[in-house]
């Protein structure tokens, strides 16, 4: 299994096949980890948007996949890294509907709300790394047999 | 260094009229070693032949005097061939190893004859042959590796092109109703695919509704988002209605948190739904048969 605890996996981000298969990878250590099906969704939508930005505007990079445990609960983290031309105005960025490649504008800005945790560290010339954590939620889990 | 240079390259050139010489006694016993043995099953005249194609090949590379080239022009007589041995050892289980390890094999009989050449097999003339047959041996293998991955390679870039005819299906579920059941990942390529076969559908079928049906679609991000909006605005401009169905609860979620406005979009939960909203449209009503009717 691939969710294994610290284990930091990384992928190579450069074409659409590779997009497909972080994505495969991703929703393989969600499912792995007992994320439902809705949070592997969101987190799987989230990854395929980073890791597009990183292909389309960063030229290509990688994608790290980090299971994470603080002892109270367990998590997955994902890092798009790439060594592109980075971002000038980060706040534009965020921008719902803002655009430098056509799309809808909505891939930073909308992963930003399809996770718990969202850090992007950037410089102009220096690359972009953008992080997303996805906490398992620590609902207590149903007995069975008890009402 | 030069000195020993030279020695190679004429022990090279000797291997070459070695195999020229003994082709027909190497292609004898190659043609028993399981390379040739498992392939050519059916008769040992067809294993020897192709044996000596081998041998040929082999014996016009060393000449050349570049057996370490995979490239030489020797070697292309027989990269169809090797291919083809390549690929039947690998339709019958052979893993990429053990087909290398197969190619090694060829090598101990062709050592054999040679060392049978000299009168002392120790003499150091002996051994510069030995090693320059061992060269080309291996570069024999190298290519017998190349041809097979590039075999693989082909076969791969077909599937992938057969899967994006065969994935998207257009169907007829009623008279101007029509039906586009989307599978796995909505790359540019295959939403390009699927637009233009749903809008030569809509015209051939004259179809009034069109109903994109994203059951099997695993994620809707951004950019398929767009793909779906842009295939429904084309339908829109043929005259056709777009109805977009199959939205599962998490992608419905998903889609909500991205951001993403289907407004204009007319979505439904089942493709069940979407049809009786299509037939609605149209005027057609389904419903049950009367008991009266059952009964008779």
């Amino acid at each position: 299994m691939s969710a294994r605890l610290g284990l930091t996996t990384s992928f190579p981000i450069g074409s659409d096949a590779d997009l497909a298969w972080a994505r495969h990878q991703v929703r393989r250590a969600a499912a792995g980890l007992g994320f439902g099906l809705v949070e592997q969704t969101k987190l799987l939508t989230a990854a395929s948007e980073l890791a597009r930005n990183t292909l389309v505007h960063g030229g290509g990079g990688r994608m790290e996949l980090t299971v994470l445990d603080d002892g109270q609960a367990r998590g997955l983290r994902l890092s798009c890294i790439d060594e592109g031309p980075g971002i000038r105005d980060i706040d534009l960025a965020m921008t719902d509907g803002y655009t430098t490649g056509g799309g809808l504008g909505l891939g930073l800005s909308g992963a930003k709300r399809l996770v718990q945790e969202f850090t992007l560290d950037s410089r102009p010339g220096q690359g972009t790394t953008v992080t997303v954590t996805q906490w398992l939620s620590a609902l207590p889990v149903p007995r069975s047999g008890v009402l | 260094m030069s000195e020993r240079n030279a020695a190679h390259e004429l022990a090279t050139r000797q291997v070459g009229a070695f195999l020229a010489r003994r082709r027909e006694q190497l292609a004898q016993r190659w043609a028993d070693v399981p390379l040739f043995r498992t392939v050519f099953t059916l008769s040992r005249d067809e294993a020897v032949e192709a044996s000596k194609a081998v041998v040929d090949a082999l014996a016009a590379v060393a000449s050349s005097g570049r057996p370490e080239d995979v490239a030489a022009a020797g070697f292309g007589a027989v990269r169809d061939q090797l291919g083809r041995m390549a690929a039947s050892r690998a339709r019958s289980g052979s893993s990429p190893a053990r087909i290398a390890e197969e190619v090694a094999a060829l090598r101990s009989p062709a050592t054999e004859l040679l060392l049978a050449e000299f009168s002392d097999p120790s003499e150091p003339q002996a051994r510069e042959s030995v090693l320059a047959l061992t060269v080309l041996m291996g570069t024999l293998r190298l290519v017998v590796m190349e041809t097979a991955l590039n075999a693989g390679e082909d076969l791969i870039a077909r599937q992938r092109e057969q899967l994006l005819e065969v994935a998207t299906p257009v169907i007829r579920l009623w008279d101007g109703v029509v039906a586009v059941p989307l599978i796995g990942t909505l790359d540019s390529a295959r939403s390009q695919v699927v637009m233009e076969s749903l809008l030569e559908t809509i015209v051939a079928q004259r179809a009034r509704y069109a109903i994109l049906d994203i059951t099997g679609v695993p994620t809707v991000d951004s950019l398929v988002a767009q793909h779906l909006m842009k295939t429904v605005a084309a339908a829109q401009l043929m005259g056709a209605e777009c109805i977009l169905s199959g939205i599962r609860p998490a992608i419905a979620q998903t889609i909500v948190h991205l951001g993403i406005d289907l407004g204009p979009v007319t979505t439904r939960a089942g493709l069940a739904d979407a049809l009786a909203y299509a037939l609605g449209r149209l005027g057609i009503e389904v419903s049950p048969r009367t008991t009266a009717a059952v009964r008779r």
